[in-house]
């Protein structure tokens, strides 16, 4: 079947392939262009969200506007056009973390929602009482939270590894809470709160030595870093379309195949199913068995143009880019007296948490808010991370492709403007 | 535009700094609060005697809104009955909502420099905690009081 393509055009795509250009990168995003309370926009808010590119945002509109159909049985010429449309967003987000199969590319909700799906099925029948699933101290509420839920239904255990002054894993320690009841293992590939980078494919081989399976979070980790699952070696890998330039509301998780088809569907409905009858239903072959109901073809589609985008600049270059603009914004914000940064993993990506002396985060941001530089405050959804470092709560700003020296300069200056009201 | 110095008013930033009656009370009723959505965290401490507010203090962490909101507020309900104290906080609740337009400025005294917040709907959870937390001791209610 020939369908027209949302993709770019190989001209557009030759446009941004040459040599970094972070002002021409920067006006492919027309909200980095708005003004706020009357500053230029500096949004440094992108481990919360990040801004979409015009062909994201015009790849969703034609699909509303041109190609509208629910997917899959459907005969008629729209619904075929859906239908591979959602099958090729899959194939580009299969080829982004080098996955073998299209069919280990289950769609789903967000980060949070892969992860429960994971801790739901997975973990529903592989985990029972006094069992024991190791996670971090640096994880977000979304890798603690599910298991815990999990934990408690099954009487199990959940084990934290703990980090040390940096905010790394103390791997020592790790090792040592790998014990004969540990079913599962979750990590944050890249941490939220410290942008800590975590050794994923160590961790992978320390755990398959003994037959764990291991759930990475790679929420934070998709904008900034090449991916791939199988020179990871984790069996599960989770990621947020709206964190990587795509719209809200879609996700993914990539699992391995012969674990995905061990396990039990995550959700019943239409589209998980190949046949009902009252007595017995016969699940859908991968990746469709996990993927109930009608789903987010139109975030899909998005999702598929924002890898095609992030394809054409490059991730090695947009992570040597954010590597250098995030040390640049390191040394700039620490040589500020009385600022004191939360997170110094000699491995970091894309974020820089900090606390000041004697002015709480809350009043940070809202001083920043009225220079228009967007940052966020608060534990980030990871309060454990908070009481490692005995702060209630941080100031993080959070780079993306399309932030420059001169923002990491707005950022600094608003710090000083903080200091004055508070001198 | 509203202005940083409407809502950080030297009052506001001097009791965040230093802020009055930060201390635990060894007897009397107390309270806990919680922001979840930035970790501000407070206990109020509360000694009534025939109704009347006869000392109350507090202790926690929180921004320089909530910080100083506590420490003027414990201030301010100090010698006030426990109907007084209620119905100042619904004074000063609308003052940090609706600004000071319409308001009975008259009964908050000092806690009029708080009427910035309304310019910054965010903070009014900041503003409010120790009160919730206040009349939730008042109330001898059981367990912490949330914002959210």
């Amino acid at each position: 079947m020939t369908t027209t393509t949302n993709l770019p055009s190989a001209a557009e795509l030759h446009t941004v392939k040459r040599a970094y250009d972070v002002q021409r990168i920067r006006r492919d995003f027309p909200i980095l262009a708005r003004d706020v309370r009357g500053k230029k926009l500096v949004y440094l808010d992108n481990a919360a969200t990040s801004q979409k590119p015009q062909i994201v945002l015009d790849a969703i509109a034609r699909y509303y506007e041109q190609e509208n159909a629910n997917i899959h049985r459907g005969v008629h010429f729209l619904s075929e056009l859906a239908t591979s449309k959602h099958d090729h967003a899959r194939q580009i987000v299969q080829k982004f973390i080098n996955a073998p199969h299209a069919h280990e590319i289950v769609f789903v909700r967000g980060a949070t929602e892969a992860i429960n799906l994971v801790a739901q099925t997975y973990g529903r029948k592989h985990v029972s009482s006094c069992d024991e699933v190791l996670v971090t101290a640096m994880e977000h509420h979304s890798n603690i939270v599910p298991w815990q839920i999990l934990c408690d239904e099954k009487n199990a255990k959940l084990r934290v590894a703990p980090i040390n002054e940096l905010g790394e894993l103390i791997m020592a320690e790790f090792e040592k809470l790998i014990g004969p009841r540990t079913k599962i293992i979750a990590i944050p590939h890249v941490s939220n709160a410290l942008g800590t980078v975590n050794p994923v494919a160590k961790i992978v081989e320390l755990a398959h030595t003994r037959n764990i399976p291991v759930v990475v979070d790679g929420a934070q980790a998709a904008p900034h870093t090449k991916i791939d699952v199988q020179s990871l070696g984790c069996d599960f890998y989770a990621f947020s379309s709206h964190k990587m330039f795509g719209p809200m509301g879609m996700g993914v998780l990539y699992g391995k195949t012969e674990l995905l088809e061990a396990m039990p569907p995550y959700q019943g409905g239409g589209d998980m199913i190949s046949s009902v009858t009252f007595e017995k239903t016969i699940y859908n072959k991968l990746p469709f068995k996990f993927e109930a109901g009608t789903p987010d073809v139109a975030g899909a589609i998005g999702l598929g143009v924002a890898i095609e985008y992030l394809n054409a600049i490059g991730m090695d270059n947009i992570a040597a880019y954010e590597h250098e603009l995030l040390a640049y914004a390191t040394e700039k914000v620490s040589a500020i007296s009385g600022v004191r940064l939360i997170g110094t993993a000699r491995d970091k990506a894309g974020v820089l948490s900090f606390v000041m002396d004697n002015v709480h985060p809350h009043d940070i941001g809202t001083i920043l808010d009225q220079e228009g530089i967007a940052i966020r405050t608060g534990h980030h959804c990871a309060q454990p991370v908070m009481q490692c470092f005995g702060i209630p709560a941080t100031a993080r700003a959070s780079l993306a492709l399309y932030n420059t020296k001169d923002e990491v300069d707005a950022l600094a200056a608003g710090i000083k403007k903080v200091q004055e009201v508070f001198s | 535009m509203a202005d940083l110095r409407d809502l950080y008013q030297e009052v506001i930033l001097e009791h965040s700094k230093a802020p009055r009656n930060y201390r635990e009370l060894a007897s009397g009723q107390s309270a806990e609060g919680f922001n979840p959505l930035c970790g501000d965290h407070f206990t109020v401490f509360l000694k009534l005697e025939n109704d009347v507010v006869n000392d109350v203090s507090f202790q926690g962490s929180g921004c320089a809104i909530s910080k100083a909101s506590a420490s003027m507020m414990t201030q301010a309900v100090k010698g006030k009955s426990k109907t007084e104290a209620k119905k100042l906080f619904d004074t000063f609740h609308k003052l940090v909502t609706e600004g000071d337009a319409n308001g009975d400025r008259a009964d908050l005294g000092k806690l009029a420099v708080f009427s910035g917040v309304s310019e910054f709907p965010v903070r009014v959870k900041c503003a409010t905690l120790a009160w919730h937390t206040l009349k939730a001791a008042i109330e001898g209610k059981q367990g912490s009081v949330s914002t959210e």
